[in-house]
């Protein structure tokens, strides 16, 4: 089964980082998708640019709506993601446990609907 | 015994064996699709006929291979009927043939019920929905049963239960033993659940609640399929333990008259000493293993209540003892309560009163019943009687057992003025 995997952290704590935790913190996750890749198990990763960044777009009654900033504002934001193939849940949820992302903040684990 | 007893007592254990077959073979092809509700829709008929025929004619000499036979034909008209309708019928196909390839080998299916169980209990599943879930898929018990068994309104019950299976499904919770370094934790959740169940039944002393009365058995009986499956985990042997201890009680609970007797008072020649044997024999096994844990804490403690039948007093040191581990390791006030009346036994009321006191603070304990009626005892025992007046009350006003609280009111008129 696929799974994504939403990693999500505090930003201002991240932009409030040293280099130096910064550099530890890039390392980490340059280990954990190195031991995903070798397990065969990654199909997909990458890490996003800050919120800030993001609009959101929605057609409501025939109107598009542009609007600047993420969908919701939340304590903890969407910094990245990974989508993994694994046989279960339970293998998911021990890979996600293993991202640098799960102890910096919350690693939120989704079945992907497959395709049919 | 009468022939009405008779007849009971075959019917039940018809029922019995029919539910334990249902369960293993929901089990099993559960295990293989991931599908709890197509597995429960594909042997319901077939477990309906069982529960109808098997009291009356007797059970088959192989109860699987049976409810097998009647469930491939009702899956294969199912199929049959659904082809025409081209709906997409594959996991029933699927299942028809499973059921078909291996119904000539019923004696070998192999049990997956622990797997299905570890399923139910998945931390992905919500804590509340575990026990009923076991009940269903284990027990074969209906959604209307569960949901008054648990108090729960039966439509409510019935979506739980259907969101709980469904996440099962699309989320692939496995149906497997946990990985070793999960092991612990993950079997702590099926405890819970398996003590949730019996707690339920235990709250029913005399029975008189049908929707009640087998939980406790129930409880008990799942309780000895995870200790014969784990025979090596010493949480399962003592959680088993402390359901024995409990049971062998049951009848000392009330008096002829149906009122409460309290566990200090109550008349140990009606305490089943088969039971306790048995309960005794499963705690040395769990402690032999060298891993404490809260369930065989507890069953310890109940070892050192009965302990009475033969010396005529409870081990109170060691019950005090217990307590303080078992405090150590719970943080609960519901313990902290015990460790107190302990203490009261061990150096005096004034004690045990000052421990109550340690307690006061904690907000969960203000309309705790237990709390205000051993603080009414110890109170009255020190011979504040004001005090102990006003907390009877406030216990009384808590208590919802009638017997309970007929009780309670007798001991606060008996108290010296």
């Amino acid at each position: 089964m696929q799974y994504l995997l939403m990693i999500y952290s505090d930003e201002s704590k991240f932009q409030a980082a040293s280099s130096e935790s910064i550099t530890k913190m890039s390392a980490a996750y340059m280990a954990y998708t190195e031991a995903l890749k070798s397990a065969g198990v990654i199909r997909a990763g990458e890490r996003l640019k800050p919120s800030a960044t993001a609009t959101t777009v929605r057609i409501t009654d025939g109107k598009t709506k542009v609007l600047n900033g993420p969908y919701a504002e939340a304590k903890e934001q969407l910094a990245g993601y990974y989508v993994i193939d694994v046989p279960d849940l339970d293998s998911a949820l021990s890979w996600a446990t293993r991202c640098p992302g799960a102890s910096a903040g919350t690693v939120e684990v989704r079945p992907i609907w497959p395709m049919q | 015994m009468t022939a009405r007893q008779d007849a009971g007592l075959s019917h039940a254990a018809a029922e019995a064996v029919a539910r334990q077959s249902y369960g293993k073979l929901v089990a099993f092809v559960a295990a293989r699709t991931r599908d709890v509700v197509a597995a429960e829709d594909a042997l319901s008929e077939a477990f309906a006929a069982a529960l109808a025929d098997w009291p009356t004619a007797g059970i088959p000499r192989q109860p699987e291979a049976w409810l097998l036979a009647v469930a491939r034909r009702k899956a294969v008209d199912a199929v049959r009927r659904r082809r025409t309708k081209d709906e997409a019928t594959s996991d029933l196909r699927l299942m028809a043939e499973e059921l078909e390839s291996n119904a000539a080998h019923a004696a070998e299916i192999p049990d997956e019920r622990l797997s299905l169980m570890f399923a139910c209990a998945h931390p992905a599943i919500e804590a509340g929905i575990r026990a009923p879930l076991i009940l269903q898929t284990i027990l074969g018990f209906d959604a209307a049963t569960v949901a008054s068994a648990f108090l729960v309104a039966p439509t409510t019950m019935g979506q739980r239960l259907v969101r709980a299976k469904q996440k099962i499904a699309h989320a692939g919770i496995p149906f497997r033993l946990p990985e070793r370094a999960d092991l612990p934790e993950r079997l702590e959740a099926v405890l819970e659940a398996i003590y949730a169940t019996f707690t339920e039944g235990w709250a029913d002393p005399a029975g008189t609640e049908a929707r009640r009365r087998n939980l406790a058995e129930e409880g008990i009986w799942l309780g000895r399929l995870v200790a014969s499956l784990l025979p090596e985990e010493p949480e399962a042997l003592g959680l088993l333990s402390l359901m024995l201890y409990a049971e062998a009680r049951r009848a000392a609970r009330r008096d002829p008259q149906g009122e409460y007797v309290p566990l200090g008072e109550q008349d140990t020649a009606q305490w089943d000493a088969g039971l306790i044997a048995e309960a005794e024999a499963l705690l040395r096994a769990a402690s032999g293993k060298g891993a404490l844990g809260r369930y065989q804490l507890e069953a310890a403690i109940q070892s050192a209540h009965v302990v009475r039948r033969l010396t005529g007093r409870s081990d109170w040191a060691a019950i005090e003892n217990l307590y303080d581990a078992l405090s150590a390791l719970t943080q609960s006030p519901v313990v902290a309560i015990n460790r107190a009346i302990a203490i009261a036994e061990t150096r005096g009321a004034a004690a045990g009163l000052a421990a109550l006191d340690a307690l006061i603070e904690d907000p969960r304990l203000a309309d705790y019943q237990p709390y205000w009626a051993a603080r009414a005892g110890l109170l009255a025992r020190t011979g504040a009687a004001e005090e102990a007046d006003r907390a009877y009350a406030l216990a009384i006003g808590l208590e919802s057992d009638p017997a309970v609280r007929r009780f309670l009111q007798q001991r606060r008129d008996a108290k010296p003025a």
